[in-house]
C-alpha cells in the first residue's frame, strides 16, 4: 500500500509539471506580457514605458524561457517560467491586480466555499441513492418510467434555471430566505440554505439517472439472482447486496470529487454573492486578473489529482477484491 | 452586372457545411452497410426518437438558414460605379422573416401587447407633459384598440386552420409515396398503428410544430409574439436568432473533439508501449485542470489577441464568428478527454481478438487495419459518445457566457440573452418573457437531444439488447 502511495504521488510529478508548462504556455507565450499590458492599460496610454512600467509592478519583466543576459545557471533559471513554476510549486501565489495576497485569499475564502459544497455534496449523494433506488425498486412499472422522464427532463434544463427560478420564487416572492449574501457564524445557515437546496435539485436528474443505471447493472448479475434464490425478500436484496455492491462505483467516483469542493461551485456562489472561491474565480475572470486565474488552474489541477490518488485508495479498502501493488 | 448581395462566408458557417457535407458521406456509407442500418431502423422505429428527431430538423433547419449570409447592396449605388455593399452581414433567415426585425420597439413591451410596458413622457397639444403608455411602432396604425383580443384570435384560428392544412398535405404526400396498396388503405392502415413505423407521432410532432411555426406567422405583422427586451428588439427574433449558436456550439465542437479522440484513443490501444504512455500522459494533464478554467484561460487568452489583432477583422460579425470558432475549438480541446479513454478500452479489448490477428497474419498493415477492422468496430462508441455530448455542449454555452467566457456579447444567444434579462427579474412588476423565452427554446432543443441520446445508445450499444 505505501510503495503503491509513493509511486503514485511520483507520477502526480510530471502531471503537474505538465500542467504547469500548459497554464505557462496559454497565459505567457500565446500572448506575451506586453499584450497583458496593453490590454489593462487601455489603448490609449500604451507607452513603451508604461508597458515596462506594468511588467515590473506585476514581475513579469524577465524573459520567458532563456535569459541570454544572465551568467551560467542564471541562464534558466532568471527567467519568467522557472520563477512562476517554482513559486507556484512553493504555493506562493503572488498577488493579484489590485495588490492582495492571494495566497491568503485562497485560505480565507475557502470556508465559505466548503460551507455550501459540503452539504450539497454529501445531501445530494444520499438524495440521487435514494432516488435512484426508488427507481429500481419500482422497475418496469410506470413509477420507473415517470422517475426516469423526470430526471431526463430534470437534466434537460440549465442550471442557471434553477438558480433564477429559486431566487425568484422562494426569496423575492414568498420571503422565505435571503436572495443572497453571507455572513459568518451560526447565522450562515439562513443564506446558505437556499444555494443548498438549489444545487442538490440541479444535480438530481444527471445523478440519479447515472446511479439507476450502475444498480440496474448489478441487478442483472448472478448473485442477485442467488440471493433471490435463496428466498430473501425483493426488500432485503435490494439493500443487502445491490446497494452494497452498487455502492462500490459510487463511493469511489464521489471520492474523487471530495478535493474539488474547495474550488466551490462557480455559478452558486456568484448568484447568491457567497465571498467563496467559486466567485473568486468568476470575478478574477472578469476582471482578467491572470494571476488568479493561473492559481486557481494550479490549485484546481493539484486537487483533481489528490482526487485520483483518493479514488485507487478508497477502491482497495472499499473492494477487498482490489489489491493495489 | 453586379449582384444585388454579396455572399459572406463566416469561418463557422463554412466549417457548418463542411459538417454537413460529412454527415451526408456517412449516411452515405452507413446506408449501405446492413450492420449499421439495422441499428437505425431500431431508432426509427421508435416514437420518442421521430418526435425528437422532428424537433431537431426544425432546430437545425433554423441554424442552417442563418448560416447563409450575405451584405446587402447599398440602393443608392450609380450606374456604371463598383457596386457598394452594406456593412452589416445578414442572413437568409433575416430576409425571410423580415417582420421580425424592420421596427424595433423603444423599449419593453410584453408578449402581444398593444402598448409599451414602461410609461414614457409625452406632450399634449396644451403643452402640458404627461407620462403615458405610448402605442407599439408594429401595426400600430391598423388596429382597432378595443378589438385587440378579438384580432389575435381571428389570427390564431387561421394559423391553426393552415398548420393542419399543411399537416394534411403532408399526409397525403407520404400515403402517396409509401402506400403500395393505395394510399387510402395505407392512410387508414397507419392511423390504427400498423404501417410498421411511428406515422402517427410523425404527422403529430409535424402539427404541433406546423402550427406553432402558422400561429406565429399569422401573429407577426401585427404583434410582437414574445414581447421585446430593453432595447425594443423582438425576443421572438433573439431566440431564434441564438439556434444557430447553441447548434454551432454542440457541433462545430465535434470537428475538433472526434480526430483528437478517436485518432489518439485508437493509438494508444493499438500500440501500447511508449504511444500509450505519452497519450494517456497528455490526456491526464488536459483532464486534471478544471474545465471552466482551463476554458477561461483560453478565452481570456483569445480575447487578448483579438483585441491586439484587430485588424484582421473587417466587420464586427467577423470578430463575433471568431470568437465563436474559438469557443468551440477549446471546448473540443477539453472534451476529446473521455472518449479517448472509452475508445483505448474498447481498441485493447479488439486488439488480441482472432479477426484482428488473422489480419496481421496475412501481412495487413498497421493503417489499413486501424481502418477498415478497428475504425468500424469502435465507431458506435464515437457516435453515442457525439450525441450524448450535444446537450451538455448546448447547456455549457449559458454557463461560460455568464461567466463571461463565453461568445461574444453581441452573439445572439441563450446565454446573453439569460444574462441580459437575469436582472430585470428584479424589476416590479416582472419582465419574465425575455428569460423565459431563452429556457424554452434552450430546454426543448436540450431536451430532444437527450431523449434522442437515450434511444440511440439503447440501440447501437451491444450490451443493452441491441446488437
Amino acid at each position: 500500500m505505501m510503495r503503491y502511495l509513493v509511486k503514485r504521488l511520483l507520477y502526480a510529478v510530471p502531471i503537474l509539471l505538465g500542467v504547469n508548462l500548459l497554464t505557462f504556455a496559454l497565459f505567457f507565450v500565446v500572448n506575451t506580457p506586453d499584450d497583458m499590458a496593453r490590454l489593462q492599460l487601455g489603448a490609449k496610454r500604451v507607452t513603451p514605458e508604461a508597458i515596462a512600467r506594468w511588467k515590473t509592478e506585476h514581475g513579469y519583466d524577465e524573459p520567458l524561457f532563456y535569459n541570454a543576459r544572465a551568467a551560467g545557471l542564471g541562464k534558466v533559471v532568471d527567467t519568467l517560467f522557472a520563477r512562476k513554476s517554482v513559486a507556484m510549486f512553493m504555493f506562493d501565489f503572488g498577488r493579484s491586480d489590485d495588490g492582495r495576497d492571494i495566497g491568503r485569499e485562497i485560505r480565507t475564502r475557502m470556508w465559505p466555499s466548503l460551507a455550501i459544497a459540503v452539504p450539497v455534496f454529501a445531501i445530494g449523494l444520499a438524495t440521487n441513492i435514494s432516488f435512484a433506488l426508488l427507481m429500481i425498486f419500482f422497475r418496469g412499472t410506470y413509477l420507473d418510467w415517470a422517475g426516469l422522464a423526470l430526471c431526463i427532463v430534470l437534466m434537460s434544463i440549465s442550471g442557471l434555471f434553477y438558480i433564477i427560478a429559486g431566487q425568484f420564487f422562494i426569496a423575492k416572492l414568498w420571503h422565505l430566505l435571503p436572495i443572497s449574501g453571507y455572513s459568518g457564524g451560526i447565522h450562515a445557515l439562513r443564506f446558505i440554505l437556499l444555494p443548498v437546496l438549489v444545487s442538490i435539485v440541479a444535480g438530481l436528474g444527471s445523478g440519479a439517472r447515472w446511479y439507476r443505471t450502475i444498480f440496474q447493472e448489478e441487478i442483472g448479475k448472478d448473485y442477485v439472482r442467488t440471493a433471490r434464490a435463496k428466498g430473501l425478500s425483493e426488500v432485503r436484496v435490494l439493500f443487502g447486496h445491490v446497494l452494497r455492491n452498487g455502492l462500490i462505483p459510487i463511493l469511489t467516483g464521489a471520492v474523487a470529487v471530495l478535493p474539488l469542493l474547495f474550488l466551490g461551485s462557480l455559478l452558486t456562489e456568484s448568484f447568491f454573492g457567497i465571498p467563496g472561491l467559486g466567485s473568486y474565480t468568476v470575478d478574477a475572470i472578469q476582471a482578467q486578473d491572470f494571476a488568479i486565474v493561473r492559481a486557481m488552474v494550479f490549485l484546481g489541477s493539484l486537487l483533481y489529482i489528490v482526487g485520483l490518488m483518493l479514488t485507487d485508495v478508497s477502491y482497495a479498502l472499499a473492494d477487498p477484491r482490489v489489491r493495489l501493488g | 452586372m453586379s449582384l444585388p448581395f454579396r455572399p459572406v462566408i463566416l469561418w463557422t458557417d463554412g466549417l457548418l457545411f463542411v459538417l454537413l457535407a460529412t454527415i451526408a458521406a456517412l449516411a452515405f456509407w452507413m446506408a449501405r452497410s446492413p450492420q449499421w442500418r439495422k441499428p437505425w431502423a431500431r431508432v426509427g422505429a421508435s416514437p420518442v426518437a421521430v418526435a425528437c428527431l422532428v424537433v431537431l430538423a426544425c432546430y437545425a433547419l433554423v441554424a442552417v438558414l442563418d448560416s447563409l449570409h450575405y451584405r446587402a447592396r447599398l440602393p443608392d449605388t450609380r450606374a456604371g460605379q463598383p457596386a457598394q455593399y452594406s456593412d452589416s452581414v445578414r442572413s437568409v433567415f433575416d430576409a425571410l422573416t423580415p417582420d421580425l426585425w424592420r421596427q424595433p420597439e423603444e423599449t419593453y413591451s410584453a408578449p402581444l401587447a398593444a402598448h409599451l410596458f414602461v410609461r414614457q413622457p409625452e406632450t399634449l397639444p396644451d403643452g402640458q407633459v404627461v407620462r403615458v403608455y405610448p402605442r407599439l411602432r408594429i401595426a400600430a396604425g391598423g388596429r382597432i384598440p378595443g378589438q385587440r383580443w378579438r384580432d389575435i384570435g381571428r389570427r390564431v384560428l387561421l394559423g391553426v386552420a393552415a398548420g393542419l392544412a399543411m399537416v394534411g398535405v403532408c399526409a397525403w404526400l407520404l400515403a402517396w409515396r409509401c402506400g403500395r396498396a393505395g394510399a387510402r388503405a395505407w392512410l387508414a392502415a397507419a392511423a390504427r398503428g400498423r404501417a410498421g413505423w411511428p406515422v402517427r407521432t410523425l404527422l403529430g410532432s409535424l402539427a404541433v410544430v406546423f402550427v406553432l411555426v402558422a400561429v406565429t406567422a399569422a401573429l407577426a405583422p401585427a404583434y410582437h409574439v414574445l414581447g421585446t427586451d430593453k432595447v425594443g428588439q423582438d425576443v421572438l427574433y433573439l431566440t431564434l436568432k441564438s439556434i444557430r449558436t447553441g447548434l454551432l456550439i454542440g457541433t462545430l465542437t465535434t470537428l475538433v473533439t472526434l480526430p483528437l479522440a478517436i485518432f489518439l484513443g485508437i493509438a494508444a490501444g493499438y500500440f501500447g508501449g511508449w504511444v500509450d504512455d505519452a497519450i494517456q500522459y497528455l490526456y491526464t494533464v488536459l483532464n486534471s485542470i478544471p474545465a471552466v478554467l482551463l476554458i477561461a484561460a483560453a478565452v481570456l487568452m483569445a480575447q487578448v489577441y483579438i483585441e491586439t489583432h484587430g485588424q484582421m477583422f473587417d466587420t464586427n460579425a467577423a470578430r463575433a464568428d471568431f470568437r465563436l470558432l474559438f469557443l468551440c475549438l477549446i471546448l473540443g480541446v477539453t472534451n476529446w478527454t473521455s472518449l479517448a479513454r472509452l475508445l483505448r478500452g474498447e481498441t485493447l479489448k479488439i486488439r488480441s481478438l482472432e479477426y484482428i490477428e488473422a489480419a496481421r497474419v496475412f501481412g495487413v498493415g498497421h493503417g489499413r487495419i486501424l481502418l477498415r477492422h478497428v475504425l468500424p468496430n469502435v465507431f458506435h462508441i464515437v457516435l453515442i459518445s457525439t450525441v450524448m455530448d450535444f446537450s451538455t455542449l448546448v447547456l455549457a454555452e449559458a454557463v461560460l457566457s455568464y461567466v463571461g467566457v463565453g461568445v461574444d456579447p453581441l452573439t445572439y444567444s441563450w446565454g446573453n440573452m439569460i444574462n441580459a434579462a437575469r436582472l430585470e427579474l428584479a424589476r416590479e412588476p416582472v419582465v419574465w418573457w425575455q428569460i423565459a423565452a431563452a429556457f424554452v427554446f434552450m430546454s426543448t432543443l436540450v431536451l430532444a437531444a437527450n431523449l434522442l441520446a437515450d434511444v440511440v445508445r439503447d440501440a447501437f450499444d451491444p450490451r443493452r439488447g441491441g446488437g
